[in-house]
């Protein structure tokens, strides 16, 4: 572990910048080997610590009880759930909604980092392009889950069947099918692609038989070869430039799925934009969960450095701000478009039976993010931690209040309602949450979390590992 | 045509910028099959050997082909083999189509990358001749090869040996076929 070789007072002072910021990518004196074995080291040892068995040990525990919540969805039906008419999307569409957010953060930092030569995107990028990608697969089983017969899914797809049916390709929710598949194929082709050399990497380290043929197998054959390295590249920066838009599309469909129907609090041109946002924010939220723990238990303080967690609270704050503007400006719109079921909804979100849902969300928003403000709290793992975990219980929320206070008083009086979760929705959630970890968890033990290769790349030019 | 007994012979380096050196002054010696590896992508490596990269236009061909195929479709499920008449409204409307035809654009082009990036290195590949040489588990961790491989037409094992070594590489060693 490089922690060894470098003395303790070098590893915690940090370079700042002329406007007091942290500006170093990499600890100092980091040399090719210290990287090579503080990465492959945690995928090629023998036991994981401590901490990782009881991550996982919580993580399996959750995934059983995702388990038994599908099972008995698929046994029962949708009765099981707390949905019905008028709220007939509930936990399903929420956690949908908020789990294919979280995932945003992983592309943006993947693609759009990428493409603006912000190299301070090294050493979290494929710890969030993985964070994308399980977040995608639990988003995806929500709305099949919420289908009612799971199975039949496929008749969603376009294909020419016995029925003589197609698709309704004006629809959003079909719109979506094609923006989410999309969405996870990408992620997971650039993903992989990215990880074809490191697992060079880890094969050529490895000792072991079956780590040798696991890893090599995985590998494909690389080489490191100039030809390979050149069109890995060009198609890793093609992959980039055509996810860019995928960031800004993926859950400005999902929002669609809202704004096209003509519900008061749903119908809505705010909504694309306001949505992206939201899922970027979420998502930096949800990387820095991750890797603030992750950065500390593995001891990588330095490959992802002070520098690393103040930017990500900078673009979480950002967002935040941006998050903050949209729900000004639905209040806002809400009251001057003179329309009465408008104003309705916005009163009775604020002041009705869920109005201290929206007011919790308020706080976990808008007011907690503001302490971002202080430096000292975004170069604080402790601090930033507690606020990261607020946004994201936020964000659930903000989705909550979209969902279920927008369907629960609509035109009629006559039609109106009320939602409350049940046990099994509950179970949903929080197995659903299970099932990312347990992923995450094996992800981490299994694979190389932080890119290796571009990490050599900062050792080789110090100039693009210190720029500001 | 007799068998070549080697793969090639391969210089060993320490640094990147060395590697680059020794690739322009192959090149200008007139040596044209050969490889370089590095442990990440160096700037302007493939360049110094001369290699060619037709990635991009395969990338264009498979957007272009999502984004038609995916929009023609759309067209011929809900226009012609599909069609619901929702209040007189045109069948053809196409702006409601354009958002997954993007979608399958995208996902044309990306699959395309994804696949020529591999299959264009011939990957996957699991043997090489290169994987012979001991050394080599280091291509992917801290060192720097340039190999000339014994089919270029101004290989010939001493004098390609002799050249190698006016590089000043660390270590030069025969790639066993």
């Amino acid at each position: 572990m490089s922690a060894g070789i470098i003395p303790p007072d070098e590893q915690v002072r940090t370079r700042l910048s002329p406007l007091g910021y942290p500006s170093n990518l990499l600890g100092p004196r980091v040399t090719y080997a210290d990287v090579n074995e503080s990465i492959s080291s945690i995928v090629l040892r023998d036991r994981a610590p401590a901490q990782w068995w009881i991550g996982f040990a919580v993580a399996f525990c959750l995934l059983m009880i995702f388990f038994l919540a599908v099972s008995w969805l698929l046994i029962r039906g949708l009765g099981i759930w707390g949905v019905n008419i008028p709220v007939a999307w509930g936990f399903a569409i929420v956690n949908f909604v908020w789990w294919i957010g979280i995932g945003h953060a992983g592309t943006f930092i993947s693609a759009i980092l990428l493409l603006m030569f912000q190299h301070w995107r090294t050493s979290i990028n494929r710890l969030a392009e993985a964070m994308t990608l399980f977040a995608v697969a639990c988003a995806g089983l929500m709305p099949l889950l919420h289908l009612g017969r799971p199975w039949v899914f496929f008749w969603l797809l376009p294909y020419p069947d016995t029925m003589g049916m197609w698709p309704q390709f004006r629809s959003p929710l079909v719109w979506d099918i094609f923006a989410v598949g999309t969405y996870f194929t990408v992620s997971i082709l650039f993903w992989f692609l990215g990880l074809v050399p490191d697992l060079a990497t880890i094969r050529d380290r490895a000792r072991k038989v079956w780590q040798k043929k696991f890893y090599g197998f995985l590998a494909l054959g690389w080489r490191n070869s100039a030809d390979h390295w050149q069109r890995h590249q060009t198609a890793y920066l093609l992959l980039a430039g055509l996810a860019t838009p995928l960031v800004l599309s993926v859950h400005s469909v999902v929002s669609l799925d809202f704004a096209v129907a003509q519900l008061p609090g749903w119908h809505s041109t705010i909504f694309p934009p306001y949505f992206v946002a939201g899922a970027i924010y979420s998502g930096f939220a949800m990387v820095l969960n991750i890797v603030i723990p992750v950065r500390k238990i593995y001891h990588l303080e330095n490959l992802i450095t002070e520098r690393y967690l103040n930017n990500m609270a900078n673009v979480m704050f950002a967002t935040g701000l941006m998050v903050s503007y949209g729900y000004f400006i639905e209040a806002f719109m809400s009251w001057y478009s003179g329309d009465i079921f408008e104003q309705y909804m916005m009163t009775y979100r604020v002041f009705g039976p869920y109005g201290w849902i929206f007011w919790v969300l308020m706080l976990c928003n808008v007011l907690v993010p503001q302490t971002l403000w202080s430096r000292r709290i975004r170069c604080n793992p402790f601090t930033l931690f507690i606020v990261a975990f607020l946004v994201n219980v936020g964000m659930w929320i903000e989705r909550f209040v979209i969902v279920v206070t927008s369907l629960h008083r609509d035109f009629i009086p006559s039609s109106w309602g009320s939602y409350a979760p049940t046990l099994w929705d509950w179970a949903t959630l929080f197995g659903s949450v299970g099932l990312f970890l347990m992923l995450l968890f094996l992800f981490i033990r299994l694979l190389p979390m932080i890119s290796i290769s571009e990490s050599r790349e900062l050792v080789a030019e110090p100039a693009k590992a210190n720029a500001l | 045509m007799n068998e070549p007994k080697i793969f090639g012979i391969a210089a060993e380096f320490e640094s990147h910028e060395q590697l680059v050196r020794a690739a322009k002054n192959a090149y200008a010696h007139g040596f044209r099959k050969m490889d370089g590896y590095a442990p990440f992508p160096v700037d302007g490596l493939a360049e110094a050997l001369g290699k060619k990269n037709r990635l991009p236009l395969f990338v264009l061909c498979g957007g272009v082909v999502g984004g038609f195929g995916g929009y023609f479709m759309e067209w011929f499920a809900n226009v012609v083999s599909y069609p619901i008449n929702i209040g007189g409204r045109p069948l053809h409307s196409w702006p409601a189509f354009i958002p997954i035809t993007f979608e399958l654009t995208v996902l044309g082009a990306a699959l395309s990358a994804f696949a020529f990036s591999l299959g264009l290195s011939g990957l996957p590949r699991p043997y090489h001749p290169m994987f012979n040489l001991p050394e080599f588990e280091r291509a992917s961790q801290d060192r720097f090869f340039l190999c000339i491989e014994a089919d270029d037409k101004r290989f010939q094992e001493e004098s390609t040996r002799q050249f190698l070594e006016s590089l000043a590489p660390v270590r030069i060693a025969d790639v066993p076929q």
